[in-house]
């Protein structure tokens, strides 16, 4: 943030108060469209989650009354809002460890020199080109159970609600597979050759150079792809309602398809006081991720 | 494992390779097959399978089912909404973001350090957060089954002013002071020399914010109830699992709603590689 003197016009001296103020007038205009659209989309509607966690519509429909802060502890301490959190939790159980592990295996099998091996590159990155929808689209069509050809496995059957999650999450682990395996591989081109050399001179095998050298180096890279993946993981939202529409009986309700249920005016109380929780979760995942970042910068100097 | 062949390993280098070859292939099997899978769903008759288990071939081709598809999924129409919203979407952050970023990384005003941690704070604010406030937003301006509706929340995007702003503030001080000596005001030094300067940041950014554009789903979900306001996105549940017995015409609708995406894969691999992976790796 240090800027100084870098404008790239510089008025006279006996002008520059002038031109400072003006300077000020062009910096606040030029943010202006961009903090409207934030303010209004953004901090506005975080506003507007407070109060509606405060009042609750009245029994006529026409206003409002103020029910309180216990309005929103006592929905945060209902069944309601902890199964969402626990089936959100249990959601990235299934889908970062797994997703982690398969972008990693395939990004350390395809990076090294072999004739053609940009062909499989491209094939293991292309699940970025699916959309969420699209890859619903495709797991209902594999593991549904009346339609799907794995409908009837019961480690990840639909049908019931224990493993119903499961067979949810494989949608967003295999949408997943295309962008872990691009951010683990740029990691691992990152990495000078001179330093695996190195290592190899002093006789490490291939193992050892695997975990004594390759992972330490892209560990600031995977944790930035746990943050994210976390991130996909509390937001994710098309797979249960095209797979299972929270079902069977709410066992793939996650935070964020609870809340988009109760968007209707008449459960919006109980709806905002969920998505201040989701907040407080992002808000968690996120200062992680600030902090690696942090880290990283440093790291690389 | 970790790196290319050992000169001094037993096996002969072809055997080598032709195992590397097979344990690739057979993820890349592992990879494809649910597309796979897709494609045979779209082209087999739907009741081939439902009885019988679904095949690993095509049974009975029937290429019309994407002509189905087009017509019954209404897909010109949804398509052609959702590309203006892309549309609108994408022009509308570049030119906030750039604006902001400008300001950002080249001009002094008061409070610049506050409003740039309140901008970061928005990350902290996404869509699904915000998502039930948003609705009754729009909802109260009547923008519901709206193009404006659609597109509103998306107009501005934190990380496309940090992105741009990162890329401001690397360009060369040499090249300021160039420009300053050839007199060249604020417009004229950002069209000639910030932005071409950073043109592979601002086409990564372009492209990925148009991806995301196009595959979002929860928004238009909510942001819309009237089925001629469905984006492609939101249209391909309502074609596809509302009736599974022609599970063949959503797949389907399925593969044609992607094949923009995967043009725009193909002819910019590299530029949305390096979108993707921005931030995930240093330098």
């Amino acid at each position: 943030m240090s800027l100084s003197a870098s404008a790239p016009i510089q008025a006279p001296t006996r002008r520059r108060r002038s031109s400072r103020v003006r300077e000020a007038l062009l910096g606040y205009s030029l943010l202006a469209p961009a903090f409207i659209v934030l303010g209004v989309f953004g901090y506005y509607p975080l506003y507007r989650l407070v109060h509606f966690a405060l009042y609750r519509p009245n029994r006529f429909g026409n206003g409002e009354v103020y029910v309180g802060p216990s309005n929103i502890s006592s929905v945060l301490a209902d069944e309601e809002f902890l199964d969402g959190l626990w089936i959100s939790v249990k959601y990235l159980l299934y889908t970062v460890p797994t997703g982690l592990v398969i972008g990693m295996l395939l990004a350390l099998l395809s990076h090294r020199r072999l004739r053609g091996i940009k062909v499989f590159q491209a094939i293991f990155s292309s699940t970025v080109a699916t959309s969420v929808a699209v890859a619903s689209v495709v797991f209902f069509g594999l593991v549904n159970p009346k339609i799907g050809k794995f409908g009837d496995v019961s480690f990840i059957s639909l049908a019931k609600a224990d493993s119903a999650l499961r067979g949810v999450a494989l949608t967003s682990i295999w949408q997943n597979v295309g962008l872990t395996f691009v951010i683990v591989l740029a990691g691992l081109q990152a990495v000078p050759d001179a330093v695996i050399e190195a290592a190899r001179v002093d006789g490490f095998g291939p193992l050892r150079r695997l975990f004594r050298v390759t992972l330490p180096l892209i560990s600031p890279t995977l944790l930035f792809l746990i943050v994210i993946l976390m991130i996909f993981g509390f937001q994710s939202f098309a797979p249960m309602e095209i797979l299972t529409h929270g079902g069977p009986a709410g066992a793939t309700e996650t935070l964020v398809f609870k809340i988009f249920q109760r968007r209707a005016p008449g459960q919006i109380s109980e709806g905002s006081v969920m998505a201040l929780g989701l907040f407080g979760l992002t808000f968690v995942v996120t200062l992680l991720q600030l902090t690696i970042l942090n880290k990283r910068v440093h790291y690389g100097e | 494992m970790a790196s290319d062949g050992h000169p001094s390993r037993g096996l002969p280098r072809s055997i080598r390779n032709a195992g590397w070859y097979l344990l690739l292939s057979v993820l890349s099997v592992a990879v494809l097959y649910p597309v796979w899978m897709t494609i045979v769903r779209a082209l087999s008759e739907p009741f081939v399978y439902i009885n019988e288990g679904q095949p690993f071939l095509p049974v009975a081709i029937d290429w019309g089912v994407f002509n189905t598809a087009w017509a019954e999924g209404v897909m010109g129409r949804s398509m052609l909404l959702t590309l203006g919203v892309t549309a609108i979407i994408t022009i509308a952050q570049l030119v906030t973001s750039m604006l902001a970023a400008y300001a950002f990384a080249y001009l002094r005003f008061p409070f610049k350090t506050v409003l740039f941690v309140l901008l970061i704070a928005t990350l902290l604010l996404p869509i699904e957060v915000t998502l039930i406030a948003n609705i009754r937003t729009i909802r109260e301006l009547d923008w519901l089954n709206s193009i404006q509706g659609l597109s509103a929340p998306f107009l501005a995007s934190a990380f496309g002013i940090f992105l741009l702003r990162q890329g401001f503030m690397g360009v060369p001080s040499e090249l300021r002071d160039a420009a300053r000596l050839d007199g060249f005001g604020h417009i004229a030094f950002l069209r000639k020399v910030a932005l071409p300067v950073n043109r592979p940041i601002v086409g990564s950014f372009v492209l990925i914010t148009a991806l995301g554009a196009w595959n979002n789903y929860l928004w238009p979900r909510a942001a819309v109830t009237e089925q001629r306001w469905e984006t492609i996105q939101v249209a391909l549940r309502s074609i596809s699992v509302s009736r599974p017995e022609r599970f063949n015409v959503g797949v389907a609708a399925a593969i044609i709603a992607s094949v923009p995406i995967l043009v725009l894969l193909i002819v910019f691999q590299k530029q949305i590689i390096r979108g993707l992976t921005a931030g995930a790796v240093k330098g």
